[in-house]
């Protein structure tokens, strides 16, 4: 059951600086929110997001309850050569999902 | 009586009652400056090289698309480390952290964010010798996020 979307291009050339488009569904509980039976609804938000590419840390990210539900990041990463590219996100109860793309270099 | 002053009126009450629903603990100026100056270790940054875009007027506060782009060669010898987003009035100063290296190739991020008034909203960019930058917007909201 992936709940997570991993974009990229299907081809780069080496050196070439390419988009990543990452989306996952969650709720983003900001603890605010106050739910059907008058309680606060607690707080789990997704706050750490990482992606690594060829085993490599190529991008992190800390998020606050301001980021929306179902949290959409996009960035660049410079490729080097062929390899998978995977996103870990991890929230406050400590739930990882994984997204992993390959990255094909011409 | 739909006069842009009836607008700017429902725009009003309706923060109003955003605000009031919510306990806005850090909302302040004054919280997100302090979010700022933990960020950069007490440095004050100076405004220019951080690009953001994101709507002057935003019509639904819980979802506003931001970029923030700082332009940099992403070398070895010189990048951009971090680049973090503060609000205004928001429950929690802080928006996003982001952690970059030469590897990222390019110094741009692209979010959504959640949006509680309208109110101003800071980039802020650490590069790898060791200077902040900052920009800074007013965003007005027509329907804030309430739930923020």
């Amino acid at each position: 059951m992936t709940q997570a979307l991993l974009n990229l291009p299907p081809r780069v050339r080496a050196g070439e600086v390419f988009e990543v488009r990452a989306l996952i569904a969650h709720p983003m509980e900001t603890g605010l929110r106050t739910g059907p039976d008058g309680g606060t609804v607690p707080r789990n938000i997704i706050a750490q997001f990482r992606c690594t590419y060829d085993g490599v840390d190529v991008f992190r990210a800390t998020l606050h309850p301001a980021i929306t539900a179902n949290p959409y990041l996009a960035f660049f990463v410079r490729a080097t050569r062929s390899g998978p590219l995977e996103c870990i996100w991890t929230d406050e109860r400590g739930e990882a999902q994984r997204a992993r793309a390959m990255v094909t270099v011409e | 009586m739909n006069t842009p002053a009836r607008r700017l009126w429902l725009v009003r009450v309706g923060g109003l009652a955003c605000s009031l629903a919510v306990t806005p603990a850090g909302a302040t100026r004054d919280g997100m400056l302090a979010q700022i100056a933990r960020f950069t270790g007490g440095a004050s940054p100076r405004s220019g090289k951080v690009e953001m875009t994101l709507p002057e007027i935003v019509e639904n506060g819980n979802s506003v698309p931001v970029t923030v782009t700082v332009p940099s060669p992403m070398t070895e010898r010189e990048h951009v480390r971090r680049i973090a987003v503060f609000t205004e009035k928001n429950p929690h100063p802080g928006v996003i952290e982001v952690f970059l290296g030469p590897t990222a190739g390019r110094a741009q991020v692209s979010f959504r964010m959640r949006m509680a008034d309208s109110q101003q909203v800071s980039a802020v960019a650490e590069l790898s010798d060791g200077s902040f930058w900052i920009a800074t917007l007013d965003v007005v909201v027509a329907l804030a996020a309430c739930l923020e």
